[in-house]
């Protein structure tokens, strides 16, 4: 048993290193599959950070009159917390508001004079509303329409957001669909480019295979230095792909920090390393033994 | 002992039919050396294939020794195979295996220890006159080369029967008798050889068992035989 199995996988290292340049073909072939998958991944990171970070920048705002009690606030802001869309809710005091006005606008003489002037605060207090899901911003709005405390509110935000919400929500919802198909479009090509590679790589053996038979080879013995080459190929392939990821990431890091503020690719990838490649690995080596089995299996009926 | 009972191969294709071998029986005893005779296309090679399996007979039953050759399974065929040496008229040598792993192979698919293949690989080439050309590749090989590698790797196993598909097929004379010479002492040592060729002079030598075949018939099947066909 043992002297079998290194034998089987002295003879995939032979053949591995024997047929140089269609092992290198194979592997550069399977480096490309890789790297799609790699790059479905970060792109599925990328757009879900994205996605996120839009979806906190949406939110409903209720200010309240001016005269409305401050601890009546804080209950309506429990009564919404408790409700099942609404992720968070926050309350901004008068006080908040100012100081958040007054420093987003201190720059701007005119209005911080004009503010001195004022003897009151102007602002209003107000409860700022997150929902689980974008598409809840209605059914929330409503909710807050048909409230026993409406006559508290002097406006709702939502109402002059509506339109931009919902495209929004919408644009998110079809992003989020449209990657998944494109993942699995993408995943598939790249399984069936390395598939076909490697059934050609065995089919230039398939004259080797049926002599194999014929003087008495068992199938196990036959198939086991393939599958040995095929684990090679994913596991070269697994490496260089995470190899010549690292210096791509590294210049677009930069870029992509420009368009998402939240995300540090290069420091996210790094912090994964490791899962990548064993991501990658997993897929590599299971890709070529699956192909490598199916494409020895063919030859063996001799 | 190798037995063919009525056996029959018609290869059908969706217009004719061709019959290969016709009814052909025969029984082939331990220690024979046996030539198979008759012009291309006569069903030399479908009976040697249908002896290691390579191909399944449309009618009649093949045994050998304890096996009932056309009742094996795809997975039950090496145990055959592993009894019978093959050597064919292209050689079929794995190309990307120099000559001493070409020999060794017939051991290592075997299981036998890594103690057996240093000791009987070097004493096979050393027998077919090879043991300088161990780490040649078949391409670095002549013809009558490549043929010995084939023979030392079909005698390797001691198996108790050698076929050989038109040998000397490919080769000049002075390697034909060679070949031949190499098969005669094989035959000494006590294994069963079945020899299909169609060269005259090697047969009206060898003054052994031919059967002659014709058009998928045996026609003749002598003791001592001559090639004769009409």
């Amino acid at each position: 048993m043992f002297t079998a199995l290194s034998r089987i996988i002295r003879y995939g290292l032979l053949g591995f290193w024997r047929n140089g340049w269609l092992s290198t073909a194979t592997i550069s072939i399977i480096l490309i599959a890789l790297f799609v998958f790699e790059s479905l991944i970060i792109f599925q990171i990328l757009t879900q950070t994205a996605l996120d970070a839009i979806q906190n920048k949406i939110d409903i705002s209720v200010y309240f009159k001016s005269d409305a009690p401050e601890d009546e606030i804080l209950k309506i802001k429990q009564v919404l917390s408790g409700l099942e869309e609404v992720k968070s809710v926050e309350y901004v005091s008068k006080d908040q508001a100012l100081e958040a006005f007054q420093s987003r606008h201190k720059d701007d003489e005119a209005i911080t004079e004009s503010l001195k002037e004022l003897e009151e605060n102007p602002l209003l207090a107000s409860l700022d509303i997150k929902a689980q899901d974008p598409k809840k911003y209605a059914a929330i709005a409503e909710y807050l329409d048909k409230s026993s405390f409406k006559d508290r509110f002097q406006k709702v935000s939502y109402t002059q957001n509506a339109v931009v919400i919902e495209r929004l929500s919408k644009v998110i919802d079809t992003a989020e669909k449209g990657g998944v198909t494109l993942i699995v479009v993408l995943a598939l090509l790249a399984v069936l480019v390395t598939f076909n590679t490697i059934r050609l790589a065995i089919y230039s053996s398939r004259e080797e295979i049926g002599i194999m038979r014929l003087v008495g080879a068992s199938n196990t013995f036959i198939r086991g230095p393939y599958l040995v080459e095929g684990i090679i190929y994913g596991a070269i392939g697994a490496f260089l792909s995470v190899l010549f990821a690292l210096p791509i990431i590294y210049i677009t890091s930069p870029y992509i920090k420009i368009f998402i503020p939240e995300m540090n690719l290069w420091s996210y990838f790094l912090n994964r390393i490791f899962f990548i490649f064993l991501y990658q690995l997993l897929f590599g080596v299971t890709l070529g033994i699956i192909s490598s089995a199916i494409a020895v299996r063919k030859y063996l009926k001799i | 002992m190798i037995i063919f009972q009525n056996v029959s191969k018609i290869y059908q294709n969706n217009s004719h039919t061709m019959v290969a071998l016709d009814d052909a029986s025969f029984t082939i005893n331990p220690k024979e050396f046996v030539s198979l005779v008759g012009k291309s296309g006569a069903g030399k090679s479908t009976i040697i294939k249908l002896l290691i399996g390579e191909e399944k007979p449309s009618k009649g039953r093949i045994v050998f020794g304890s096996y009932d050759v056309n009742k094996l399974k795809l997975k039950e065929l090496p145990f055959l195979r592993r009894h019978i040496g093959v050597i064919f008229q292209d050689f079929r040598l794995l190309s990307n295996k120099n000559a001493y792993e070409n020999v060794a192979f017939a051991l290592e698919m075997a299981g036998r220890p890594q103690s057996d293949i240093e000791e009987f690989v070097p004493q096979a080439l050393e027998l077919v006159g090879l043991k300088n050309k161990a780490t040649n590749f078949p391409r670095e090989l002549s013809g009558g080369e490549k043929q010995r590698v084939a023979i030392a790797r079909a005698m390797i196993n001691h198996p108790d029967v050698i076929v050989a598909d038109e040998p000397t097929g490919n080769l000049d004379p002075a390697n034909t008798w060679e070949i031949i010479r190499l098969l005669l002492e094989i035959n000494k040592l006590g294994t069963t050889i079945i020899l299909a060729t169609h060269n005259k002079d090697i047969i009206n030598q060898l003054g052994s068992r031919v059967i002659s075949l014709d058009n998928g018939k045996i026609i003749r099947d002598e003791e001592k035989g001559k090639y004769i066909l009409t």
